[in-house]
C-alpha cells in the first residue's frame, strides 16, 4: 500500500509560483472577478504563504508553498456532518463535491486554512473555454474544494500501467505542482517505502512539518532554509 | 356550558385577543410582512448568486448567520427551561407567565435552525444530513439535540394548552372545528386532570436536561475544533448560562408587550417583573463570572496565538463589539436590576433589551475574531456583514414576532385554567405545604 507524501525544500524554492499556476490550470480552479478577489474569495489549492519572522531590524521574510497537508489525522474529516470529506487508503484527503452541503465546518476546523469555498458559480475568461482539464470535475457554487494531490493523475497513471501490462510504480504518479517546479524544490512519492526520495528527505535533519504540535501528522514535509 | 362561562367571567379578558382584532394588529402585521418579504428577497438573491453576496471570505467562513443561530437557540432557553424550573419548584407566581415563555421556545427554534440552513452553500442538499449522517461531527449532535428539544418543548407547550383549547371550543366563536380537534375531547374530569398534571410534570423534568444539552452541544460546534479561543472546556456551561440569560431577557420583553397591548396588567403584575428581574440579575452576575474566567484563563496562559485574538477583542478591531457587549450585558443591566425601585416592568424592559443586544454581540465576538486570526499567515480579511445578512436578521426577528402575535390570536397567551386553578386550589395547597415545612404546627 502506498502512502503519498510531498517534500518541499525551502532552500531550493525561489518563490516563482510556478506550482501555483500549474495547480490552477491543472485543477480547473475558477478565476474570480477582480472585486471578488479583493474580498478574499479567490481559490487557491496551492499558494505561497508569506512568513515574516522577527522584528525590524532583525527581520526575515520567507515564502512557504502550501498545498493541502493531507494529514494522517485530519481535523476536517472529524467535523463533516455528511461524510463529504474523507481520507482514502493511500492517505489522500478528498472531497465528494456532490455530497458537500456547504456548511463550511471543515474550512473553519482546518488549522492550515487550505480549504476553499465556492462563493460564486465558477467562471473563466472566454479564451480559456477549450483549455479546461477534462480529468477534473468542475465545482459548482456552494461547495468546498481543496488540493487532492492531483488524484486524477494517480488514477490515470494506474490505468496506463494496466494498459501497458506492467505493475504500477510510485514514480508513475506526480502532481502538477511538483512537475512544474523549475528549481527542483518539490518531491513527491511513497512515504511507506523507506528508500523513496521523500522518505529519505523526511528523515533529514532539516525536515519539519507545519504546526506539528497539533498532532495532525501532515504528509507534506518541509526542509527548512539555511541550515 | 352556562356554568363554565359563569366561571370564566373574571378571566374573560384573556379571550379578548382571540375575539377582537383591531386596526393596530393589521398595521403591525403589514409592517412585519413588509420586512419579511424584504428578507425573502435578500435570501433569494443569495440563493441565486451564492454566498458571495455576504461579507464572508476565507478565512472568515462563518459570520452573522452562525451568530444568529447561536443567538436564537439561546433565546429559546427562556421558555421551556424557566417554565419547567418554576413548575417543578411549585413557584405559584409562574401561573400567568409560563405560556408566554413556552411559546418563545418553540417558535424561536425555527429561526435558529433556519439560520443554519440559510448559511449552507447548498441548501438543496440539506437532507444529506439525514441520508448520510456522520455522528462524528458536532453538527450532527446539534441536529439530534435540537430535534429532540423541539419535539419535547412542543409537547410541553401543547399539554397545558389542552384545557384552554377546550374552553375555546365550548365558547363559540370562530374555528370551532379547529379547537375541537386539538382539545382531544377534554372534558375536565378528575381523571383527565390527573393524567394531564402527570404528563406536564414528566415533560417538565425531561425538558431540563434536554435544554441544557442543546446549548452545550451548540457550544461544542466551536469547542470541538482546535481553533484558538474556541477550544475551551468552559464553553458548554458558558453558552448555557448565556442562553438562559438572553432567554429571560426575551421573556421579559415579550411579557411587557403582552401586558401593554392586551391590557393584562392584572395578570402580569410588577411582582412578576420583580421576580424575573432578580433571576436576570443572578444571570448577569453568572455571565460576568463566566466571561471573566474565560478571558483570564486566556490572558494568563498568554499563548501568542490566543493573545492575538484576545487583544483584537480588547483593544483591536473588535474592541467596539467587545466593550459594547460588556456595556449591554453587564454595565447597563446590573444597576437597574440591583435595586427594587428600578425592577419595575419598565426598568426590567430596558435591562432586557440591553441584554438581548449584548448577547447577540457576545455571539458575534465569539465567532468572528477567532476566524479572523488563524494560525498561519493569511489574507487580512475585514469581515463586515452586507445588506443581505442584516436583512435576513431583521426578517428573522420580524417573522418571530409575527408568529408570536398570531399565536396570541389563536390561543390564550395566559393559561386560563392554570390561573383559575391557582385561584381556587393553590391557596389551600400552599397553606398546607407551608405547614409541612414548619415545626410545631399541625402535621406530625
Amino acid at each position: 500500500m502506498f502512502k503519498w507524501g510531498m517534500v518541499i525544500d525551502l532552500d531550493r524554492c525561489s518563490g516563482c509560483q510556478a506550482c501555483v499556476v500549474a495547480c490552477q490550470a491543472e485543477n480547473n480552479i475558477s478565476l474570480p472577478e477582480p472585486e471578488g478577489a479583493k474580498k478574499g474569495r479567490s481559490i487557491h489549492w496551492m499558494e505561497l504563504l508569506p512568513y515574516i519572522e522577527g522584528e525590524y531590524p532583525h527581520i526575515k521574510a520567507r515564502l512557504l508553498p502550501r498545498p493541502c497537508m493531507h494529514c494522517e489525522k485530519p481535523a476536517c474529516i472529524k467535523v463533516c456532518p455528511v461524510g463529504a470529506t474523507y481520507k482514502n487508503e493511500e492517505g489522500i484527503v478528498g472531497v465528494v463535491y456532490y455530497r458537500c452541503i456547504g456548511c463550511r465546518y471543515c474550512t473553519t476546523a482546518c488549522p492550515y486554512n487550505v480549504r476553499n469555498f465556492n462563493w460564486y458559480e465558477p467562471k473563466w475568461p472566454k479564451e480559456m473555454k477549450g483549455s479546461l482539464n477534462r480529468d477534473v470535475s468542475i465545482r459548482r457554487k456552494g461547495v468546498v474544494e481543496k488540493c487532492t494531490f492531483c488524484h486524477h493523475r494517480l488514477l490515470k497513471a494506474k490505468e496506463k500501467a494496466k494498459a501497458e501490462g506492467r505493475e504500477f510504480i510510485a514514480e508513475d504518479y506526480i502532481p502538477a505542482c511538483v512537475q512544474a517546479c523549475p528549481s527542483g524544490a518539490m518531491f513527491f512519492g511513497d512515504l511507506n517505502d523507506p528508500f523513496s526520495i521523500v522518505s529519505r528527505l523526511s528523515r533529514e535533519r532539516r525536515a519539519f512539518r507545519l504546526l506539528e504540535d497539533l498532532g495532525t501528522e501532515p504528509k507534506v514535509i518541509y526542509l527548512s532554509e539555511g541550515m | 356550558m352556562e356554568n363554565q362561562s359563569m366561571i370564566l367571567r373574571e378571566d374573560e379578558i384573556l379571550l379578548d385577543p382571540i375575539r377582537k382584532t383591531g386596526k393596530p394588529f393589521y398595521l403591525t402585521l403589514f409592517i412585519l410582512l413588509g420586512v419579511i418579504f424584504w428578507a425573502l428577497f435578500a435570501y433569494l438573491n443569495q440563493y441565486k448568486e451564492g454566498l458571495g453576496v455576504t461579507g464572508l471570505a476565507r478565512p472568515v467562513f462563518w459570520g452573522v448567520y452562525i451568530t444568529n443561530f447561536v443567538f436564537f437557540i439561546g433565546i429559546s432557553h427562556a421558555g421551556t427551561l424557566i417554565s419547567a424550573i418554576l413548575r417543578l419548584a411549585k413557584a405559584e407566581w409562574r401561573r400567568s407567565i409560563t405560556r408566554s415563555a413556552e411559546v418563545i421556545t418553540v417558535l424561536v427554534l425555527f429561526f435558529g435552525v433556519g439560520n443554519i440552513l440559510m448559511d449552507l452553500g447548498r441548501p438543496d442538499r440539506m437532507l444529506n444530513i439525514i441520508r448520510y449522517p456522520r455522528f462524528q461531527s458536532p453538527l450532527l449532535w446539534d441536529v439530534s439535540s435540537i430535534t429532540v428539544y423541539l419535539t419535547a418543548s412542543s409537547i410541553y407547550l401543547y399539554l397545558p394548552l389542552i384545557p384552554d383549547i377546550a374552553i375555546l371550543r365550548d365558547h363559540g366563536g370562530k374555528w370551532q372545528w379547529f379547537y375541537r380537534i386539538f382539545a382531544l375531547g377534554w372534558k375536565g374530569t378528575e381523571k383527565q386532570h390527573y393524567w394531564l398534571e402527570k404528563g406536564i410534570s414528566i415533560m417538565a423534568i425531561i425538558v431540563i436536561p434536554v435544554a441544557v444539552s442543546v446549548h452545550t452541544v451548540v457550544s461544542f460546534v466551536f469547542a470541538m475544533t482546535i481553533q484558538p479561543m474556541w477550544h475551551s472546556a468552559i464553553f458548554g456551561p458558558y453558552f448555557v448560562a448565556g442562553a438562559i440569560f438572553s432567554g429571560i431577557a426575551a421573556l421579559i420583553v415579550a411579557m411587557n408587550l403582552i401586558r401593554k397591548v392586551y391590557h393584562l396588567e392584572d395578570y402580569l403584575r410588577p411582582v412578576h417583573f420583580n421576580n424575573l428581574g432578580i433571576l436576570l440579575l443572578v444571570m448577569t452576575l453568572l455571565w460576568f463570572y463566566f466571561t471573566f474566567t474565560e478571558y483570564l484563563t486566556v490572558y494568563y496562559g498568554a499563548e501568542p496565538l490566543h493573545m492575538n485574538i484576545f487583544w483584537s477583542k480588547f483593544t483591536g478591531r473588535f474592541a467596539p463589539y467587545f466593550w459594547g457587549m460588556f456595556l449591554f450585558c453587564f454595565v447597563i443591566p446590573l444597576p437597574i436590576l440591583s435595586f427594587k425601585k428600578t425592577r419595575t416592568p419598565l426598568g426590567t424592559l430596558i435591562a432586557s433589551l440591553s441584554v438581548i443586544i449584548g448577547m447577540w454581540l457576545e455571539r458575534y465576538i465569539i465567532v468572528v475574531p477567532t476566524l479572523t486570526n488563524p494560525r498561519l499567515p493569511n489574507e487580512q480579511i475585514i469581515y463586515s456583514p452586507t445588506w443581505v445578512e442584516w436583512s435576513i436578521l431583521a426578517g428573522c426577528i420580524s417573522f418571530f414576532i409575527l408568529l408570536y402575535m398570531l399565536f396570541t390570536k389563536i390561543f390564550p397567551i395566559v393559561s386560563i385554567w392554570e390561573v383559575k386553578e391557582g385561584r381556587e386550589k393553590s391557596m389551600a395547597e400552599v397553606q398546607e405545604r407551608i405547614k409541612t415545612y414548619l415545626p410545631g404546627i399541625g402535621v406530625e
